[in-house]
């Protein structure tokens, strides 16, 4: 909770006063946080200077919106500069625009993944855009490498240049692109082997592949998981072959992914695509607004404030929230927030976005709750008289009993709900306590670590209404 | 500006700015100010140590040596030395018990990181001395993994056991278990698929491997390695933790140091877990495997080519 970035400005601002505008001071403690935020999610010391440099610019004298905090305003910044820097909103497609055989030529590290993502590639251009590909393998480097692209290629149902054994790499480029003429294919895909960056040798012969086949691509494929040295792969791959597009691998882990940034930033080339898994169909389009909430630890914010704004009803929003505030919630406000969780979707779905929230999404990876559960409390607090759902305390066991058999559940059943109301009404007075700002440094765990300790199920519905972060996340827009 | 003088001018630029760092090395001498212990809290972060252990490692040189007059080489050296202070406990070669035959070794890491390279090259490395190496081909999972690790069993001379595709890991294993006992072997190295840490069932696989050997031999595996990329940055330290929960690594060989990576985050690893780095891989022949010396991979950090290619 504390290392998100959001969080950390958060604290800075804290400390000092309220003004109109931002001050150099102010900028300078909060680009501190950034540089380390960054630095910490592995993006590169020169990239993560040239970025703090931009931010610097663009913060300074920048006016502070009146609903947002000065912690908030750069957060907000610092997003948009990343956002941008990362290729702006949208992804690139591949370029395969040249005559056919269409050449793709994949570079990159010893174990980035370049065959598997030969293979995934290969997949989707055969299967959304049925184009006729031949994978060849290139590398007579690493034992057995040929026949693992052989293999896929045979799982992704796309041919693979016959294995000759004794030829070098690039009389099997030779006979790949001769292939891909005489049969008619579409696109010919050249995994190549990994290589360093500081390997004259083998640079100079992936430079030879280049010029032999005159690729329309050449993909440098990157593990997500790099850290510092990814400013020397990213130039001197690009020095040597001239990159047009990343590929970013195993995104599906849980590193920061600061090297998207170093690559993109040191090569000029979009990343194009992201691996997220070792099936072959574990490819994805880039979304470069994903990778900076990732990066900054901020949680896809602008993703989670569509959802809000498309299903959530602002006015309503605004009623609770006062209504919280003042202390002043009760089982009717409950079941409407019921209802407006519901409309967004899944329970999962939508911690996934929430800053911070990473970890409680990960206990709830295998608890499977569905929102279904939601419905059936909104239909518990339905049964219940009016005096009941203004002061729930008056229900005792045969109100109880009563209410069950009318929402057709069980005691139990009321009474993890009402246990879920008494939690949330304790959360919400700590948080009347604790102040917005307190809220903000803390996080929403600070509240949900102890007001969510009784029988309500983790993450439930209980632990949403406290930390109203719709609220919260509307103010980004 | 461009063509062939604009050229000249710009490799003579380049060279003689070396030149001019190398002689400020040697000859320039500085106090050891503020901005000298930046300088290198940045050259530290930028070799993968983190932005915390960076901190504190310059702040212990900062208490130590605040003050003195000294060259570029000199502080790199000094530096180097504070840095192979934290890794010399973690140098621990690794040392099969002769007791056990075999000596149980299984292999683990995320996928790419230099399992089966490792494997081939520890083979190659023991069977030199005369043990007798068997190894298990447990990837089973990714393409043409087995036949990968054939081709290292016939580089290096030491029996494979594997199974057709698609078999249970831990079954395959186990039978590898037996028939080394069977043959006698001193040493018997278990490769399996990688996979990702935050994977909980792929980790359970890992998990039932070990419950599955265990029925065999209930002291097996004795050995666990996780096997390290050193372009890894600070996902490594997640990485080692959830492994070391999961499956009790017992030591780490850090791979593909030949490259310009630093493999930094070994710092904060030595730090946060002193697990045992037994050994760091310096190429992809068989023979490019030594043992983690705490200096020359401390040098190697602050800025000196350590391993040379040939
Ligand atoms: N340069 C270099 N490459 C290495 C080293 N160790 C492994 N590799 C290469 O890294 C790639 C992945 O290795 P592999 O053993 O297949 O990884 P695994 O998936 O963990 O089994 C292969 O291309 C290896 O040749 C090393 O120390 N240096
Ligand atoms: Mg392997």
């Amino acid at each position: 909770m504390f290392d998100s970035l959001s969080g950390r400005l958060t604290g800075v601002f804290d400390r000092l006063r309220q003004r109109g505008t931002l001050g150099e001071a102010d900028v300078t403690e909060a680009l501190r946080e950034v540089r380390l935020a960054m630095l910490d999610a592995d993006v590169a010391l020169p990239v993560v200077k040239d970025f703090t440099a931009k931010v610097r610019e663009r913060a300074l004298g920048a006016e502070v919106l009146s609903a947002i905090s000065p912690g908030q305003q750069v957060a907000k910044i610092v997003n948009d500069v990343l956002v941008e820097q990362l290729g702006g909103a949208g992804a690139v497609p591949l370029n395969l625009a040249a005559t056919a055989p269409v050449p793709v030529l994949m570079v990159g590290l010893q174990g980035s993944g370049k065959t598997t993502t030969s293979g995934k590639i290969a997949l989707r251009l055969a299967s959304r855009e049925r184009k006729k590909v031949l994978l060849a393998s290139l590398d007579t480097q690493r034992p057995a490498a040929q026949l693992q692209l052989a293999q896929l290629a045979e799982r992704a149902k796309v041919a693979s240049l016959p294995i000759v054994a004794g030829q070098t790499p690039t009389q099997i480029a030779e006979r790949a692109m001769e292939t891909g003429r005489r049969e008619g294919y579409d696109v010919v895909i050249l995994d190549t082997a990994g290589r360093l960056s500081i390997d004259a040798a083998l640079m100079d012969e992936v430079r030879a592949i280049r010029d032999i086949t005159r690729p329309a691509e050449t993909l440098l494929v990157v593990d997500a998981m790099t850290g510092q040295d990814a400013v020397q792969t990213a130039r001197a791959f690009n020095e040597a072959v001239g990159v047009t597009g990343i590929v970013m691998t195993r995104m599906d882990g849980d590193s920061r992914g600061g090297a998207a940034l170093s690559m993109r930033q040191v090569t000029g080339a979009p990343i194009k695509l992201t691996g997220s898994g070792e099936k072959l169909e574990a490819l994805e389009e880039f979304h470069p607004e994903r990778i900076a909430g990732r990066i900054l630890g901020l949680g896809d914010i602008a993703g989670l404030v569509e959802k809000a704004s498309e299903h959530f009803d602002e006015e309503e929003a605004e009623k609770l929230a006062s209504k919280m505030m003042r202390g002043k919630f009760d089982l009717d406000d409950y079941a409407t927030q019921l209802r407006q969780i519901g409309k967004m979707g899944s329970i999962d779905n939508i911690l996934g976005m929430l800053p911070g929230m990473g970890k409680v999404r990960e206990q709830l990876a295998g608890a499977n709750i569905d929102t279904s559960i939601l419905k059936r409390q909104a239909a518990i607090i339905s049964s219940m008289t009016k005096a009941e759902r203004k002061t729930p305390d008056i229900i005792k066991a045969s109100r109880k009993k009563r209410i069950a058999a009318g929402s057709g559940s069980t005691v139990q059943e009321v009474n993890k709900l009402l246990k879920q109301f008494d939690d949330m009404s304790t959360m919400m007075k700590r948080m009347n306590k604790l102040g917005t700002k307190g809220l903000m440094r803390q996080g929403l765990g600070a509240l949900m670590s102890k007001g969510m300790g009784g029988g309500a199920p983790p993450g439930g519905p209980g632990g949403f209404g406290g930390g109203n972060p719709f609220g919260g996340g509307r103010k980004f827009r | 500006m461009s063509g062939f003088f604009g050229r000249l001018r710009d490799g003579l630029q380049r060279s003689t700015q070396k030149l001019g760092d190398g002689l400020a090395h040697v000859f320039v001498r500085r106090p050891l100010d503020d901005s000298v212990l930046d300088e290198l809290e940045e050259l530290l972060i930028g070799a993968d140590l983190g932005t915390a252990v960076a901190s504190r490692v310059i702040e212990r040189f900062r208490s130590t040596r605040w003050g003195a007059e000294v060259t570029h080489a000199e502080i790199r050296a000094a530096l180097a030395e504070e840095v192979s202070r934290v890794l010399a406990p973690v140098a621990v070669p690794f040392s099969p018990d002769p007791a056990k035959r075999p000596h149980v070794v299984l292999v683990v890491g995320v996928n790419g990181s230099g399992k089966t390279t490792t494997i081939g090259k520890m083979a190659l490395s023991f069977g030199n001395v005369g043990r007798k190496v068997m190894m298990v081909a447990g990837d089973t999972f990714r393409a043409a993994a087995v036949e990968q690790l054939q081709v290292w069993g016939e580089r290096v001379g030491a029996p494979v056991i594997s199974g057709p595709p698609n078999t249970d890991a831990a079954g395959l294993a186990y039978k590898g278990l037996e028939d080394a006992q069977k043959a006698g072997a001193d040493l018997l190295l278990i490769d399996t698929a990688g996979r990702l840490h935050n994977k909980a069932a792929l980790m359970e696989e890992l998990a039932k491997i070990i419950r599955v050997l265990r029925k065999f031999d209930p002291s097996a595996p004795h050995s666990v390695l996780l096997v390290l990329d050193a372009t890894t940055g600070q996902n490594a330290v997640e990485q080692v933790r959830v492994f070391k929960e999961m499956v009790d690594v017992t030591g780490l060989v850090v791979t593909k140091l030949d490259g310009s990576a630093r493999g930094g985050v070994v710092v904060a690893l030595a730090e946060t877990y002193g697990l045992p780095v037994h050994a760091v891989g310096v190429g992809e022949k068989a023979e490019d495997l030594r043992a983690f010396d705490a200096g020359e991979f401390a040098r190697g950090l602050v800025g000196e080519t350590v391993y040379e290619r040939p």
